[in-house]
């Protein structure tokens, strides 16, 4: 059975090219880049230019990236930089829908006798402002506030919260991994001190990441060892990824562009078939301020989990936020943080496409999604009456 | 991804019985949308024969939650009254070939809903409330569901509970009072799971002593609570022969319970222990 991908948001196939940027460092190139001798030392100038091709499409310079193993080393290490740095303060915000590597850092932070204020965001998934306002203080060692959602696709004014931050000389970090990319964004507008990306989520492989760290911000590194990444970053180079990153951010720097229209053209499409075809289903997030490949939808009265076994059958990859997909008891944090209602957040699927989507295969889960719906709800206990209400009268 | 049995997966995609009765003799109600599944059972019963003559559910819930309802229906299809009351949910996921752990709550669910069925039939007031001190505000579970569910399943740790519960899965605020409602209900028989598995090895003597005392301590009490019983017929080596009693030689849930039986051995005495029928 063929598999129609729709998990992006999750992680991203390598690209053809990636990978055959990579193989070379494996078998051929396997030098040390630390090492004297040339079949080494080589290999070194290669890095570079992975790291100029990562500089280029967040438009920093590059020297501001540090390679690291992946997005959740990068929040880490930007997060404990900025404690370390600022040792006499105690106080951290970060956002109550960040992802797991932000998010449960703070908690552990919190455990060693930090203050950590967890901003709250609206019905829509938006971050007021004003809410960041009144708890900025003299105490404040970081703000970590991520770019854009993973679960809803919802943009942070990171440029808005920069300026403010900026002007009484806070840490800013930022966890950009869902957005990098996506859409085209660059640090000299960005006012980021600190930007997290990751490999996975651009067609290169899993277990690579990037921190870019703004020159002259203080920096402390995590992983402390040897003297690789300008001392910011220690361990032996992961050379092969490290080259596959840079080739997945030399093809979105030159294609960024056309595949916003094209996925967000196929992400449309998919929604506002699914809104039309299915009764009782609702978007979840800000429709104004989305990535243009994320689509998270809810569908009253049937269970995240059954939805997508059911779409499984048919080979199509999606995920939810219902509990019993989280391996916790506990349905997306990100939803409950949005307020949406129980019923609403147990039956929530999100589709994330990706330039490697085709047309039919939106066409495929428009097929299909109304019919898996309509089966699960004619088994529920709730919501009987819609049966022979709207949308299922034929 | 969660690694289902192909049992559980074709009762998930091919329910069994689905729908509602209408006049049913007993309706069963259990959870709610918000603690993300619920069940509702309604069946027929012959009067005269006392068995259910017909039997359908409708599930809000994961694949597992749908399967263990699917198979509850089937398990309850002829069964009398009496018969239905001792299926348990150790029952429902052996006949699944099995559930992951975290998944254990939709077995407890289904059996809830027959529990309250049966109520229903025999014209017991159903409570608007669960019963007792609710002690997980997450998932609204009672202190005396913590105690039965521990006790039928043989739970020792909170974490199963939470599998078979929900109970703690949530906040968490409540972990510290089930490990104390745990404490309590074990206080008088002590695991014997962790003194067995401290013994390597054992001599013959030993291991008949072992089996010996899991059957009096842990087995034969929870089937006499259904009005049956087991003997211990004979040991030969690691073949363990034993016999139904009571309404245990009638009940066609034997092989399954043969199979707990073994399993629990398994667990405290060792991989190489058989259990079979005289």
């Amino acid at each position: 059975m063929k598999t129609l991908y729709f998990d992006n948001n999750a992680t991203t196939q390598v690209a053809q090219e990636v990978l055959d940027s990579m193989l070379p460092y494996f078998r051929e190139f396997y030098g040390n880049p630390s090492s004297m001798h040339t079949f080494g030392g080589q290999i070194y100038r290669k890095i570079e230019e992975a790291r100029e091709q990562v500089a280029l499409l967040i438009g920093s310079d590059p020297d501001e990236i540090i390679f690291t193993s992946c997005g959740t080393e990068s929040n880490n290490t930007a997060i404990m930089s900025a404690i370390e740095t600022n040792p006499t303060k105690k106080h951290v915000i970060t956002t109550k829908v960040e992802h797991p590597a932000v998010l449960n850092f703070c908690k552990h932070l919190s455990r060693k006798g930090y203050r950590v204020t967890y901003l709250p965001v609206d019905s829509k998934g938006r971050l007021e402002i004003d809410s960041l306002l009144q708890v900025i203080d003299d105490d404040l060692a970081l703000v970590s506030i991520m770019h854009a959602n993973n679960e809803t696709g919802v943009i942070f004014p990171i440029e808005k919260i920069g300026h403010i931050l900026k002007e009484r000389k806070v840490v800013f970090h930022t966890d950009a991994v869902q957005i990098v990319g996506k859409l085209p964004i660059n640090v000299k507008d960005l006012p980021v001190d600190m930007l997290t990306l990751s490999g996975h989520k651009i067609h290169a492989p899993k277990g690579i990441g990037a921190l870019y760290v703004r020159k002259g911000t203080r920096f402390y590194p995590y992983l402390i060892g040897g003297h690789q990444e300008n001392g910011r970053r220690a361990g032996t180079e992961n050379v092969a990824f490290i080259i596959g990153l840079g080739k997945a951010c030399e093809i979105a720097t030159k294609s960024i562009q056309k595949e916003v229209g094209f996925v967000k053209h196929l992400r449309d499409k998919l929604e506002n078939s699914l809104l039309s075809n299915c009764p009782d289903a609702s978007i979840n997030g800000d429709k104004e301020n989305r990535l243009p490949n994320t689509s998270n939808i809810s569908f009253e009265f049937v269970e995240g989990e059954a939805i997508l076994l059911l779409l499984n059958e048919y080979g199509i990859c999606a995920s939810s936020g219902s509990a019993c997909t989280s391996g916790s008891l506990e349905p997306s944090h990100v939803l409950r943080a949005m307020g949406v209602r129980n019923t609403a957040i147990h039956g929530s699927v999100r589709f994330s496409l990706s330039r490697y989507n085709q047309e039919r295969e939106v066409d495929k889960v428009i097929e299909v999604m109304p019919e898996i719906i309509k089966n699960l709800r004619l088994i529920s206990p709730f919501g009987q009456e819609r049966l022979t209400g709207k949308g299922y009268a034929s | 991804m969660w690694d289902y049995t192909e049992k559980v997966k074709d009762h998930f995609l091919h329910p069994r019985n689905v729908g509602e009765i209408e006049n049913p003799d007993a309706v069963g109600i259990i959870g709610n949308i918000v603690c993300g599944d619920a069940l509702k059972l309604t069946f027929k019963v012959d009067r005269k024969t006392n068995r259910i003559i017909d039997v359908k559910f409708q599930t809000f819930g994961c694949a597992s939650a749908i399967a263990s309802s699917s198979v509850l229906t089937e398990l309850l299809k002829g069964k009398t009254i009496e018969e239905a009351q001792k299926i348990t949910n150790q029952d429902i996921a052996d006949y699944l070939g099995g559930l992951p752990e975290e998944k254990m709550h939709c077995s407890v669910m289904a059996k809830e809903a027959l529990e309250e069925a049966i109520k229903n039939y025999k014209g017991e007031m159903q409570p608007i409330e669960p019963q007792g001190r609710i002690v997980c505000k997450c998932f609204n579970v009672s202190e005396e569901k913590i105690r039965k569910v521990a006790q039928e399943n043989h739970l020792k740790t909170v974490e199963e509970i939470t599998n078979f519960t929900k109970a703690g899965g949530a906040c968490g605020s409540c972990l510290g009072e089930i490990e104390t409602i745990l404490k309590d209900v074990w206080s008088t028989k002590e695991p014997i799971k962790i003194e067995a598995r401290s013994i390597k090895k054992r001599t013959n003597l030993q291991k008949i002593a072992l089996i010996q005392d899991i059957l009096e301590r842990e087995i034969r009490p929870s089937l006499q609570a259904d009005g049956g019983d087991i003997e211990l017929i004979d040991i030969e080596g690691n073949k363990v022969i034993v016999g139904f009693r009571a309404m245990c030689v009638s009940c066609p849930m034997g092989g399954i319970t043969l199979k707990s039986i073994e399993d629990k051995l398994k667990e405290v005495v060792g991989e190489e222990i058989m259990v079979v029928e005289e």
